[in-house]
């Protein structure tokens, strides 16, 4: 049963050896679980089930494949500094196979991506970086002899979990842009089965590490969107959350590099900002681990849609965004409103006239009804007169 | 009850072609003019309302004054098919014929209200609906009541088109629509009065209570009675007819008990809720409130004897008096004691005060052309007859 309060982890030993072999402090460790389990959506107590996962568990064999990409993602992931996330990921995953980071190379790495495989047959997680080339017989990517598609299909085959980091791997990306004439598809159209797919060019490294750490403490993947995206991080749009929205709502927009608007802050929209048809959690996490504000649409350049498919890559930078969720208003309030006035001569001629017009009215009826009232006042007395006369 | 003798109604006849109707058809056509604009241009093009006072005259006199004048019908339903007073039988029609117009036209006028009408149909889509909201309780129901009235008034088209056996047809389920016209206007009068409830501390003390409804209610079935009254005498002058006074003096008596009721309600609410003293300050909102109060007494200064009500101008009067407290209660509510906060303020334009007469134009001119026209009015007896009474 998993731990579920972090105070009982205060003098856990366990935690001590983990926070040093990471280079942290207990407490900075302690925060940085709960800070993953918040990522992660995951209710209260689970922080102290990651703590001690990350503290405890044996290391779970991981094997990094990189196909047709530029090492971005990888890179993106060696910068994060929330702790150095290259101690924590050779500590709390053994990274059996990276090719980028391997010390070994040529016949000695491949035979060590063997022997994890054995060693961890079922138990290891398969990282997929780039995009697979299908296009005649998929011999555009090759790594000793065997192609990306060979190596894929071997790799998947005895993996606990697949998961597919960055747009290559998750649905093609750059590679796969029109004419695409290698043939570029994503690990889950290769291997004909979904896979969790980290979109992102690159994707910001907690999406990952979140995603693995989940398996790490739950035994099981996060909850996935029809895509294969971890519903935690891919679940609103960039539009949703984005610092700029008030200005979108409010109809300022940056219409020009470097024109007021844009010195000032305003909505990117206009210049083809794609957040508001992309999917992520850029505006609430940032983008990679680059410190406060920065992130693209924070620095002023319009999100590009790098995670989404069918925007990134492929729709032109200028061109407007498909706005999914909200449609820009047709008109916008004015910044001084109305408060309104008071009567003006004609309304108030109109009144009194109308008012005039009904107390002139209301005599005349009444005076008629009056005298006709009278008339048959004097007629019922002439009547009654006359008939005591006739009585009499 | 219909087993007792009345007059039968029938057409009144004559020319349609009058200055009355002539006036009538140049003030609509203002109307219709300005509604266009209004419809392509938006509100702000024609009306005054703003951002502190989203509503105007079109609201509050168009449709909770309109549709509170056109209480006739239903109180007169309530008088005859509820107390069973069979004998009020003949001035059902004419008020139902009031109430039609003014529901009507105070349903179309909510539309141009509207800031984006093109949308109105939202509230009869079951997707849209807010079940929550005071609003769509008083959309719905009013829309409901129109339709039911028309049904109701049915028999009278069927009449003058001759189709007598579709007429006994309709008049075998007659009875449920009768049924849901006397309950459907006591729901939304009554939530009327609610939509000032949830305005809070925007609205005066004085007009600001938990029972508005109740006060809105009352309010609505007087007003009934004092538009019958007012109605009456008007038809009665304008066509030189003879003035149902037989019915119309017991009538108003009703109205009295009623007005009687409605201010013991009325002050006590007030007096309990400590909000007296708001009355004697020196204010337009304390002189409006008087203006509003007084109308009423002043009812019972000139109708409140059997010889006084004999009288059909002091009858006359009194529709007057009780029409202008009903006008002012809900004028004062939404509009004049209606503070929602500093700097926003309210008064009709021109073009928004054209609308609001051409739509009670329009009213008098459908009166004129279906009491013409078709049989709403007691057939006149060519020769006068002894008074019943």
């Amino acid at each position: 049963m998993a731990n579920s309060s972090l105070l009982r982890l205060e003098g856990d030993s366990r935690i001590a050896v983990a926070s040093e072999r990471l280079g942290m402090r207990r407490r900075e460790f302690l925060q940085f679980c709960a800070t993953l389990a918040a990522s992660l959506g995951l209710p209260p107590g689970a922080d102290a089930a990651v703590a001690e996962a990350v503290a405890s568990k044996k290391r779970p064999s991981v094997i990094w494949l990189h196909f047709q990409e530029c090492t971005g993602c990888s890179e993106s992931m060696l910068r994060a500094e929330h702790p150095t996330l290259e101690k924590l990921i050779l500590d709390v995953i053994s990274l059996d196979y990276h090719e980028t980071l391997f010390a070994a190379a040529g016949h000695q790495a491949e035979q060590a991506r063997k022997k994890a495989m054995t060693e961890n047959k079922g138990g290891y997680v398969l990282v997929v970086e780039g995009a697979i080339p299908t296009r005649d017989g998929g011999i555009y990517c090759k790594v000793g002899g065997q192609t990306a598609i060979e190596l894929t299909r071997e790799c998947a085959a005895d993996a606990a979990a697949v998961i597919a980091i960055g747009s290559c791997a998750s649905w093609g990306g750059m590679p796969a842009t029109d004419p695409n004439p290698t043939g570029s598809s994503g690990v889950a159209a290769v291997l004909g089965k979904p896979v969790v797919t980290i979109p992102g060019c690159p994707p910001n490294p907690y999406n990952f590490l979140s995603t693995v750490v989940h398996f790490l403490a739950f035994g099981s993947l996060p909850p996935v969107d029809d895509l294969g995206r971890p519903k935690f991080a891919y679940s609103r749009l960039i539009h949703e959350s984005c610092e700029r929205r008030a200005h979108f709502d409010a109809g300022r927009f940056a219409v020009e590099f470097g024109d007021e608007g844009h010195r000032k802050g305003y909505c990117l929209y206009k210049l083809g900002c794609k957040g508001p048809e992309t999917y992520a959690n850029c505006p609430t996490i940032l983008f990679g681990d680059a410190g406060a504000g920065t992130w693209p649409i924070g620095c002023g350049c319009p999100c590009f849609g790098c995670s989404e498919q069918g925007v990134g890559f492929s729709k032109p930078l200028h061109m407007l965004a498909k706005v999914k969720n909200v449609e820009p208003p047709q008109q916008y309030p004015r910044i001084v409103e109305e408060k309104g006035m008071g009567a003006t001569l004609g309304s108030a001629a109109i009144l009194a006239a109308v008012a005039g017009a009904a107390a002139g009215g209301t005599a005349m009826v009444a005076r008629n009804l009056g005298l006709s009232h009278k008339a048959a006042e004097a007629e019922r007395a002439k009547a009654a007169s006359k008939r005591t006369e006739t009585e009499a | 009850m219909s087993a007792q003798q009345h007059a039968r109604p029938a057409p009144v006849g004559g020319s349609m072609f009058t200055a009355t109707t002539l006036v009538c058809g140049i003030l609509m056509a203002i109307t219709a003019t300005i509604i266009v604009v209004r419809l392509f241009f938006g509100l702000s093009s024609t009306t005054n309302v703003n951002d502190g006072y989203s509503w105007g005259i079109w609201v509050v006199v168009d449709v909770f004054i309109g549709s509170a004048l056109a209480c006739g019908g239903f109180c007169m339903a309530l008088l005859v098919y509820v107390f069973n007073k069979g004998k009020y039988h003949p001035l059902v029609r004419p008020a139902l014929l009031g109430s039609l117009f003014g529901y009507t036209f105070a349903g179309a006028a909510i539309t141009f209200d509207l800031g984006r009408w093109w949308n109105f149909w939202h509230i009869f889509w079951p997707g849209y609906f807010n079940v929550n909201s005071v609003m769509f309780e008083v959309a719905a129901c009013i829309t409901l009541y129109i339709i039911v009235m028309w049904i109701e008034f049915s028999p009278v088209f069927l009449e003058k088109l001759g189709l007598r056996d579709a007429r006994r047809k309709l008049e075998k389920s007659l009875f449920f629509f009768i049924a849901l016209g006397c309950v459907l206007p006591m729901m939304h009068q009554a939530s009327l009065g609610t939509m000032l409830v949830v305005m809070g501390d925007q609205v005066h003390p004085l007009w600001q209570t938990p029972i508005q409804p109740l006060i809105y209610l009352l309010s609505a079935i007087m007003l009934g009675y004092g538009v019958i009254l007012f109605e009456s005498c008007v038809a009665a002058s304008a066509y030189r007819r003879q003035i149902e006074l037989s019915l119309l003096n017991p009538m108003a008596k009703v109205m009295l008990g009623i007005i009687a009721l409605f201010l013991v309600v009325r002050f006590t609410d007030v007096a309990v809720r400590g909000a007296l003293p708001e009355a004697f300050r020196a204010s337009h909102i304390a002189l409006t409130f008087w203006v509003e109060n007084l109308c009423l007494v002043a009812t019972f200064l000139l109708i409140g004897t059997v010889e006084a009500r004999r009288n059909p101008a002091r009858l006359f009067l009194a529709g007057i008096t009780v029409m202008l407290s009903g006008i002012l209660l809900r004028l004062n509510g939404f509009l004049i004691a209606f503070d929602t906060g500093p700097g926003w303020s309210y008064f009709p334009s021109v073009p928004e005060l054209l609308v609001t007469i051409g739509i009670f134009a329009a009213e008098v001119f459908g009166y004129i052309y279906i009491t013409r026209r078709f049989p709403v009015l007691p057939r006149e007896e060519t020769h006068a007859q002894p008074a019943h009474s």
